[in-house]
């Protein structure tokens, strides 16, 4: 599926993530480790960055899985990212709800302020740029996620001060870049506007 | 208007603590231990009750659907698996519940996991939502320390452990037998049916799988009783749902309301009424992307419940409202769902495999009259050639956006092709 | 017992069955690509859709159990426009390359689409071109023509116990892959050929060879091992093309091992096609005349008890029988078909057999193995055992060398002092046994033909007897064998008879000269240079060890050339048919012995393949219950007792692609070995192989 050239020789779990990854098998009936098969190839991206073969072989070990079975996870999952992305991995979501929203603006922000297309990495080794599907997020769109964090109600000014932010070392806050409460509608809530709790933390 | 005294989710905006403390506040596990002392039958009964249906999109009596598994925990245990891997363009109320009130969730797992005879639940939330996976964690853990979880959870006397899975990106685990098989670490494809999960499901085990709203509301029923959540709403359509209206409105937004609603109601007091007023609307799709359209007439009169909608042909789903308006490219919009459908098929069955890939190129093609106008039938024969012939319900769902167009906005597709065909001559 | 109705005929069927299995009892045909009887159903293909009454959507009929009363059409519009659509989406991206394309004529899709395909393409869009894949020397493959049913994954996963093929990417970009680490290493792999429905896996040493409508198809036996599968013969004019199985549910169901399969291309190889005879130290071509006056010559006046006979590994019962009476003329009670030397008893029939039968071990609920590596000795019996250890409450211990065996035992480690202790209910596993209700073990020629052979099958024997592997209907005590000779042999009593000396002591007396005269039949795995000053007729069909030291070379015919007796491990008689002629001068191989014995002026009573084989029913009943297992009493005690060698144990199959003069001969085989690596035992050199 992928050319070797990048492949490592090794893999292994730090020791913090051979621990994490202990805590998630243990999520599941014994005999089904299988089950933790996603998991841990999420915790060899987070240690690498992606997922390489020494990887998958390192976890189907730990699963007492095929190799093969790994790789079909592995290669299924859009997550995994099977040859290695920049530092930040902007996501840009392009379906209907943010189409309509506008996201075509934030792809062409997001195309220039990175310089690159779709499916590309930054020569810096920085940023990588791609089309995702719904992230589900429709009523905060258009959006694109960057790494863990989603940020949303874009337009092309916000999604580029977004980027540059990054670019700058800086984690903008994520969320709403228009100043909305969530998915709250623009300008305060319709409802839920009548009611007080009582031990209500500020 | 529904009342705020009977919406459900009352941090639904994160207006307030989303952990144990504020929770509470709110009346999240308050009398949760009387609950379930009133036993399987009672609480069975009164979800069956207050009629509430499956807020995945399919619509299923949740309390039916309890009442499916076996009476009795047999060698194989029990499963509670929570379907939170939303990802139905259009869709994104699970997120809010989940990061904002997770101890509805958390809570109703507890009492769902013991109305089906379970010790474990697994939410199985997709792998983007991070941030909303760390708070179901964190919830977890909060309640687990407060005894509420675990071992003698609540002090009832039933042991139940909750655990979040993330998935990693594939649409197709929302469906409930691949998002079975994604949970046992597989690759997420369907599985044939029968067998249904509430025989053989997880791990062979009888499993019940339910969409996170469905058992997020669970708690607050049982704690008003299935009166209260019957009264609400229409017959056959009860209680309260939480809608996202996306798309060409001034304010788009996740709200609670009452089932049945007008779809203009809702889209008027809430999202702020179409961009460029109510006579700028073009077509809505009322329930996530999987359903067909509606034109402008039709959106007029709709309530928001399912059997209004079904007589439409079409249908409440995830009740996501994506607006559209007249400056909308329509068939460019459709082609992007069915380029989201092809990327989105697990692949294991021919017809969704080869057919949404076909369709999304033809798709693709109608957006700038790139076609023969003979290709709008065909189009049409091969989206008949997908629906109704696939393991799962994905290859229905990618059929139905291109024949509600065809059906909808045929006119619109012959004049690209036209048009095109005109240039091309003059060319 | 549900009752349902197809096409408006009524069938009931076992619960649990599926309404394609209903059909096919009722010979309704329903088209599937996906659906195989022996593999999981995955449903995928949806070719078998058909319509049942008050189910709103055509069902698929490979996963829909029947119902009580169900009313099935497979038949209708409804039913033909959903197959025409999965026909066309199946086209869609699948190359129009029939007419160069190895399945052609024999490929399911083709024949499916001449009943719902199209007579043109309706999609505009480019096909697909997938990447081809390296799975090895064996199977080529054409990843394009792939239509992703996914039954080549299910196989070598479940059937043949090595997962190392799976479908790569989703959606339309699935591709079936192979393991990047991993080489398709499965004995087992060829039959990913015959189950593949289109032409993306085929048969890669027999590529472009061949049209499958020239090939003439010749029903027959194979001999590669033990197992005697059932296979089918496809030969063009006087050229062996390809072999493939048949089905037999009794022996291999519808596999076949990859030497089986693969090494035909050795038929064609090192053949001996005339008679040759020594001359000043080298082997000249002669006359079958002056070949056998060569042997008259050095034969005449030497008292029988200086001559002998040995016969190899894939020696059919006629020659056998017949060399047995021409050597019983000549005086001579020298005589063995054990040319490794094993410890078999040829006076109790029940120690030498695979008694609980191929299909019988799947009954067995526990299992020791003993010095033999199934997975190497006979691919398709391992099969078994790993479809047996699949259904589950199957204990399974190995004392040998430590391999995969494609299912989990527990390793008793390599010693033999372990039977001892088990046969003595000194170990754990005795217990195992003692408490299953068929518990069985299977004891390889690794063990047997070592020197404490016989004192080992004493001990499996003591063991069978005090763990109770033998009782009422059920016999647990099986010896696996390697050679398709060796239980006919010892059938029809090709072992030394009164004062008769054995394998050991036939080389003993060569080496001493008190053995003049050896026949060689077919026997090339004794040690040549044992054989001293002996004269030394070898009859064979290939230029092997055999030949290279032999002062007479009888050219013989290989198992495809002849009509023949095998008795295979189970005590099953079976005959193979003659698909093609023995190249040159070659000749059935009891003819040229009932030749030679007109020469020799000791003529033997049979002239025709009916009398030879009449006179092998004499020699024991088994021969006349052809296709059948000829079951054995347990008998009185057989082995020995004594001291115990404290080497390893290991299997008596190094490499399992050279095994024997066909397979050493063949080209694909050495390819084999030097893709997939020899060696199961590793760093053990067994001697007397030339793999």
């Amino acid at each position: 599926m992928s050319d070797m050239t990048h492949e490592p020789a090794s893999f292994a779990f730090t020791a913090e993530y051979q621990a994490k990854a202990d805590a998630f098998i243990a999520k599941y009936p014994a005999g089904r480790q299988q089950s933790a098969v996603m998991p841990l190839l999420d915790l060899a991206q987070r240690q690498d960055g992606w997922v390489s073969r020494a990887a998958m072989e390192v976890i189907a070990g730990l699963l007492d899985m095929a190799p093969i079975r790994v790789e079909e996870v592995a290669t299924f999952y859009t997550m995994y990212n099977r040859k290695p992305v920049g530092k930040f991995h902007v996501q840009v979501c392009t379906n209907l709800p943010c189409m309509l929203r506008g996201s075509d603006d934030v792809v062409a922000a997001a195309k220039a302020a990175l310089g690159v297309e779709f499916g590309d990495m930054t020569t810096d080794g920085l940023f990588t740029l791609s089309e995702v599907e719904c992230l589900g997020a429709c009523v905060n769109a258009p959006m694109m996620q960057i790494n863990d964090d989603y940020y949303e109600d874009l337009d092309a000014d916000s999604t580029k001060a977004v980027l540059e932010a990054f670019k700058r070392g800086e984690t903008p806050k994520p969320g709403p870049q228009n100043g909305r409460q969530f998915s709250c509608p623009a300008g305060g809530p319709t409802s839920l506007t009548e009611l007080t709790f009582q031990t209500e933390k500020a | 208007m529904l009342r705020d005294q009977d919406r459900i989710f009352t941090n639904l905006y994160g207006l307030h603590d989303w952990r144990l403390a504020g929770a509470r506040a709110r009346g999240d596990w308050n009398g949760t231990k009387e609950i379930l002392a009133k036993g399987r039958d009672w609480i069975i009964d009164e979800m069956k009750n207050s009629g509430l249906r499956g807020r995945g999109g399919a619509g299923f009596p949740t309390g039916v659907k309890w009442s499916f598994m076996p009476k009795t925990e047999g060698v194989r245990p029990h499963y509670l698996v929570i379907n939170a891997d939303e990802g139905e363009p259009g869709t994104c109320k699970d997120r809010e519940m989940m990061r904002f009130d997770p101890h509805k969730l958390i809570e109703g797992a507890l009492i769902a996991s013991f109305a089906i005879g379970a010790h474990v639940a697994y939410i199985y939330i997709r792998g983007e939502f991070v941030r909303e996976a760390e708070h179901l964690n964190i919830a977890i853990d909060e309640a687990r320390a407060a005894g509420l979880l675990g071992k003698n959870a609540c002090g009832s006397g039933w042991d139940c452990e909750v655990y979040v899975h993330r998935g990693a990106g594939a649409y197709i685990c929302g469906e409930e037998s691949a998002l079975i098989e994604s949970l046992e670490g597989k690759k997420g494809q369907p599985r044939l049916k029968p067998p249904f999960p509430a025989g053989v499901g997880l791990y062979g085990c009888p499993t019940t799988v339910n969409n996170v709203e469905s058992i997020a509301v669970a708690p607050t029923i049982l704690r008003r009783g299935a009166a209260w959540f019957a009264g609400l709403g229409k017959p056959n359509n009860t209680g309260t749902k939480v809608f996202c209206i996306s798309g060409h409105v001034n304010k788009p937004c996740n709200v609670e309301e009452e089932m049945g609603i007008p779809l203009k109601d809702l889209i008027e007091k809430h999202a702020g009424g179409v961009r460029g007023g109510w006579d700028n609307l073009l077509a809505i799709i009322p329930g996530g992307s999987s359903v067909p359209m509606l034109n402008k007439q039709q959106c007029e009169e709709v309530t928001m419940d399912f059997d209004a909608l079904r007589a439409l042909r079409s249908g409440l789903g995830t009740a996501a409202v994506i607006v559209m308006d007249k400056s909308t490219d329509l068939v460019r919009g459709i082609a992007r769902l069915s380029k989201f459908y092809w990327h989105e098929s697990c692949g294991q069955c021919t017809p969704c495999r080869e057919g949404t890939g076909w369709m999304a190129r033809m798709m693709a093609r109608m957006t700038t009259g790139d076609a023969e106008l003979s290709e709008i039938d065909l189009l049409e024969e091969i989206s008949r050639q997908i629906e109704g012939h696939t393991i799962c319900a994905l290859g229905d769902a990618a059929a139905w956006p291109v024949q509600g167009l065809i059906r909808t906005f045929r006119p619109e597709l012959e004049r690209r092709i036209k048009e095109r065909q005109a240039k091309t001559r003059a060319a | 017992m549900p009752k349902l109705t197809i096409d408006g005929r009524e069938i009931e069927v076992e619960a649990g069955t599926t309404i394609i299995q209903a059909a096919d009892q009722l010979g309704i045909e329903i088209p599937r690509f996906c659906y195989h009887e022996r593999l999981a159903i995955a449903g995928n293909c949806r070719m078998c859709l058909v319509e049942v009454e008050k189910m709103p959507k055509p069902v698929a009929s490979c996963a829909q159990p029947v119902g009580e009363g169900m009313v099935v059409k497979t038949n209708t519009p409804v039913v033909r426009k959903a197959r025409q659509g999965v026909m066309e989406f199946l086209l869609l991206n699948h190359p129009l390359d029939c007419p160069i394309c190895d399945q052609g004529g024999e490929c399911d899709l083709q024949d499916q689409a001449m009943a719902y395909g199209a007579d043109k393409g309706r999609c505009q869009e480019g096909k697909r071109a997938v990447p081809d894949k390296d799975y090895g020397p064996l199977v080529q493959t054409m990843m394009t023509r792939c239509i992703q049913c996914t039954r080549c994954v299910r196989f070598i996963s479940e059937i043949a116990g090595t997962p190392v093929l799976g479908g790569l990417g989703r959606g339309e970009h699935m591709e079936i892959s192979r393991y990047v680490g991993a080489v398709v290493s499965s004995e087992l792999s060829g039959n990913l050929i015959d189950l593949c429905p289109v032409g993306a896996l085929t048969n890669k040493p027999a590529s472009y060879t061949y049209r499958s409508w020239e090939l003439k198809k010749t029903e027959s036996v194979d001999t590669m091992d033990a197992l005697g599968a059932s296979i089918r013969v496809d030969t063009r004019g006087n050229e062996v093309i390809r072999v493939l199985p048949r089905v037999n549910e009794d022996v291999n169901e519808e596999w076949l091992s990859d030497r089986s399969r693969f090494a035909v291309d050795g038929l064609k190889r090192q053949r001996l096609d005339r008679p040759y005879v020594r001359k000043d130290g080298k082997l000249v071509a002669v006359t079958w005349t002056e070949a056998f006056a060569a042997i008259a010559d050095k034969l005449k006046g030497l008292a029988g008890s200086k001559i002998a006979a040995i016969a190899g590994d894939q020696a059919d019962a006629e020659a056998m029988v017949a060399y047995k009476d021409l050597l019983t003329a000549l005086g001579s009670t020298n005589l063995d078909c054990r040319q490794d030397g094993a410890a078999l008893d040829p006076a109790v029939r029940a120690s030498y057999l695979f008694n609980s039968t191929a299909a019988g071990i799947e009954n067995a609920d526990a299992l020791l193995l003993i010095g033999t590596n199934p997975r190497k000795e006979s691919p398709v019996l391992n099969a078994r055992i790993r479809k047996r250890w699949q259904k589950g409450g199957f204990k399974v211990a190995r004392i040998g060398h430590k391999s995969d065996l494609t299912y989990k035992y527990e390793d008793l480690g390599d010693q033999a002092s372990v039977l001892k202790d088990i046969a003595e209910g000194k170990h754990p596993f005795f217990e195992v046994l003692k408490n299953a209700a068929r518990p069985a073990l299977v004891i390889g020629q690794g063990a047997l033909s070592r020197d404490d052979g016989a004192v080992l099958l004493g001990l499996a024997r003591k063991l069978a007897d005090a763990a109770g592997l033998v009782k009422d209907g059920w016999n647990g005590f099986n010896v696996l064998h390697t050679a398709a000779a060796r239980v006919g042999g010892l059938d029809l009593g090709f072992v030394p008879g009164q004062g008769g000396k054995d394998v050991a002591g036939i080389l003993a007396g060569a080496a001493k000269g008190d053995i003049e005269v050896v026949f060689l039949l077919g026997a090339d795995e004794v040690e040549m240079a044992a054989l001293g000053k002996a004269f030394v007729v070898y009859q064979g069909s290939h230029g092997d060890a055999g030949a290279h030291r032999a002062d007479v070379v009888l050219p013989g015919a290989a198992y495809t050339e002849k009509s023949a007796t095998y008795v295979n491990l189970e005590g099953r008689a079976q005959q193979t048919r003659l698909a093609v002629f023995p190249p040159g001068e070659a000749k059935e191989d009891w003819r040229i012995v009932r030749a030679l014995s007109d020469v020799l002026g000791k003529p033997l009573p049979y002239d025709s393949l009916k009398s030879v084989r009449e006179r092998l029913v004499k020699a024991s009943p088994v021969f006349a219950a052809i296709d059948a297992v000829t079951p054995a009493a347990w008998g009185a005690a057989f082995g020995t007792e004594g001291a115990l060698s404290d080497q390893a144990l290991v299997s008596n199959i190094d490499n399992f692609y050279m095994t024997d003069p066909i397979s050493r001969a063949s080209k694909t085989m050495a390819e084999c070995t030097a893709a997939f690596g020899g060696g199961c035992n590793h760093k053990h050199k067994k001697t007397g192989t030339h793999g």
